[in-house]
């Protein structure tokens, strides 16, 4: 059977900065698999700019950011089989493989798990009504502007503030189509504030906030929806109704990590993230796969998702040379007012980067890290908001035996 | 961070992280500025579009002037990012370049495989 020291599945921004680093690591017998035609992943689509900033200290647009990766892996002599689907993962680290010249195993020391994310979809967040044309995620709106010159309508609604909602209602304005409003659900934005200003406040695009759809309307197209106001526990207040006459609604109501593989390799996955449960090396429940990007927990910002990888590929060149890796003993939970933190476990012999969410929209607050109610990591911030993604450094000399680590938001 | 405004007033600000906090507030009380990010038509191409971003930002109140001119050049593939397509638009320090590669669609089944590498 075809053997690679490591195999890693998706060629977007966080599988070509793992192969980067893994060659700058020393491990060479490196293969990306990547179900498009090019190697990228989003980044091909989302021309707009913003990207790099932690990086590479300038704003570039998506493909630039990816391109830098590219051209050094390229230059690296990394292979990358495009236009091929992983259709399976076995825990003992078999990939299956098919493109059109057949379908094959390898066996890999290494699996890197870099399949980022999906949207949700109308039938995940289940909006009644009719069922007619004209209703698109943001992604499939963007992919549709930006790389196949199609125009989604003329008249929009977008429902949901997440960050591709917001650039979609720029893109789509850019291009003469009028965006009536950005309806959210939950009574705060859920993109970043720089997307607010520059995507809605400066094209005079209302954001309502607590508001949803309730109902789609149309035969063959799209008329028009309803839109409720919600109440504190997101249910639709009666009599707050109002109709909007529109060709076109766009979806922007999160993403989920695509884990469908990481299941059928028996990789343990978090309810809250969607996404594997990893120690500090990024590995998952099953020794030698590991997981990076937002096939692990959706990122706001590229940058962090390369730094991610990066650190995973570190890991899993140690594991590639070595067979294993320290043991992760010490737990990792969520605390009062966070949502969810990033690893679940770590050794307690090297210094650590948490990664986090919290829950609500704070102001002067601290994110704290506790072991056994002692204080060992602090972080003060004036505003902490769940659009953005907080990292926390924990050195190892601060932890102290296996006892659990808890991080919390405070004020 | 915090800023004070008045009719003809200098504005006050306060609480930058940094030397650039206090300038982007500066100029987006004075005079904000933009990129814009659109995409130009490209004849012959694997895309039907290559993907356009100005080298500098431009007085936000110019964006629709500024996609009117982006709106008029046409290109024929193969094209590179980094190729300037406009140099100074509009009189502006700004120049609109190509930020993806995009090559002859009659190329597109050999590009694809990349022989091997990324």
């Amino acid at each position: 059977m075809e053997t690679r020291d490591v195999v890693i599945v998706g060629g977007g921004p966080a599988g070509l900065a793992a192969a980067v680093e893994l060659y700058k690591q020393g491990i060479r017998d490196i293969l990306i698999v990547e179900r498009e035609k090019h190697p990228g992943g989003i980044l091909r689509q989302c021309i707009h700019d913003g990207f790099g900033l932690a990086c590479f200290h300038t704003t570039l647009s998506g493909p630039e950011y990816a391109a830098r990766f590219i051209q050094e892996a390229k230059t690296m002599g990394i292979p990358c089989e495009t236009d091929t689907t992983v259709l399976h993962i076995s825990g003992d680290k078999q990939v299956t493989v098919v493109n059109e010249k057949g379908i094959r195993q390898i066996q890999a020391k290494a699996v890197i798990l870099t399949m980022g994310c999906r949207e949700r979809t109308r039938g995940a967040v289940g909006i009644p009504g009719e069922r007619p044309a004209g209703v698109f995620t943001a992604g499939v709106a963007q992919a549709y502007m930006n790389l196949y010159n199609r125009m989604p309508g003329r008249e929009a609604v977008i429902l949901g503030s997440g960050d591709i909602g917001m650039i979609m209602a720029r893109r789509l304005t850019l291009e003469g189509a009028h965006v009536q409003a950005v309806l959210e659900i939950q009574p705060f934005p859920g993109g970043l504030p720089r997307n607010i200003e520059q995507c809605l406040n400066d094209y005079g695009i209302p954001l309502c906030l607590s508001h949803t759809v309730t109902d789609i309307h149309g035969d063959a197209r799209l008329t028009g929806v309803t839109v409720c106001k919600v109440d504190e526990n997101l249910r639709p207040i009666p009599g707050t109704e109002r109709e909007y006459a529109c060709d076109t609604l766009i979806l922007s109501v999160g993403l989920l990590p695509e884990n469908e593989l990481s299941l059928e390799a028996g990789v343990e996955v978090d309810a809250r993230t969607k996404g594997a449960v990893v120690d500090e090396y990024f590995q998952t429940s099953v020794p030698g796969i590991f997981a990076a990007g937002n096939v692990l927990h959706v990122h706001d910002l590229v940058d962090f998702v390369s730094i991610e990888a990066e650190e995973l590929a570190r890991g899993a060149a140690e594991y590639v040379r070595e067979g294993r890796l320290r043991e992760c003993g010490i737990e990792l939970g969520a605390g009062a007012h966070v949502g969810y933190t990033v690893p679940r476990r770590i050794s307690g012999g090297r210094d650590v980067t948490l990664s986090l969410r919290v829950k609500g929209e704070l102001q002067n607050c601290s994110i704290v890290v506790r072991q056994d109610k002692r204080e060992i990591a602090r972080k003060n911030m004036k505003r902490a908001i769940p659009a953005e993604m907080i990292r926390i450094p924990v050195k190892a000399e601060t932890v102290k035996g296996n006892g659990k680590l808890e991080v919390s938001a405070e004020w | 961070m915090t800023a004070e405004t008045g009719e003809g007033k200098i504005p006050v600000i306060e609480g930058a992280g940094c030397p650039r906090g206090n300038d982007y507030v500066r100029q987006e009380l004075t005079a904000p500025r933009r990129n814009i990010a659109t995409s130009v038509l490209v004849e012959g191409g694997e895309l039907p579009l290559a993907s356009v971003r100005l080298t500098s930002p431009i007085p936000r109140e110019m964006i629709g002037q500024a996609m009117e001119e982006i709106r008029k050049v046409h290109i024929k593939a193969p094209v590179a990012a980094g190729t300037v397509v406009i140099k100074g638009l509009m009189g502006y320090d700004s120049d609109v370049i190509i930020t993806k590669d995009v090559g002859r669609g009659e190329d597109a089944e050999r590009n694809k495989g990349m022989s091997g590498a990324v």
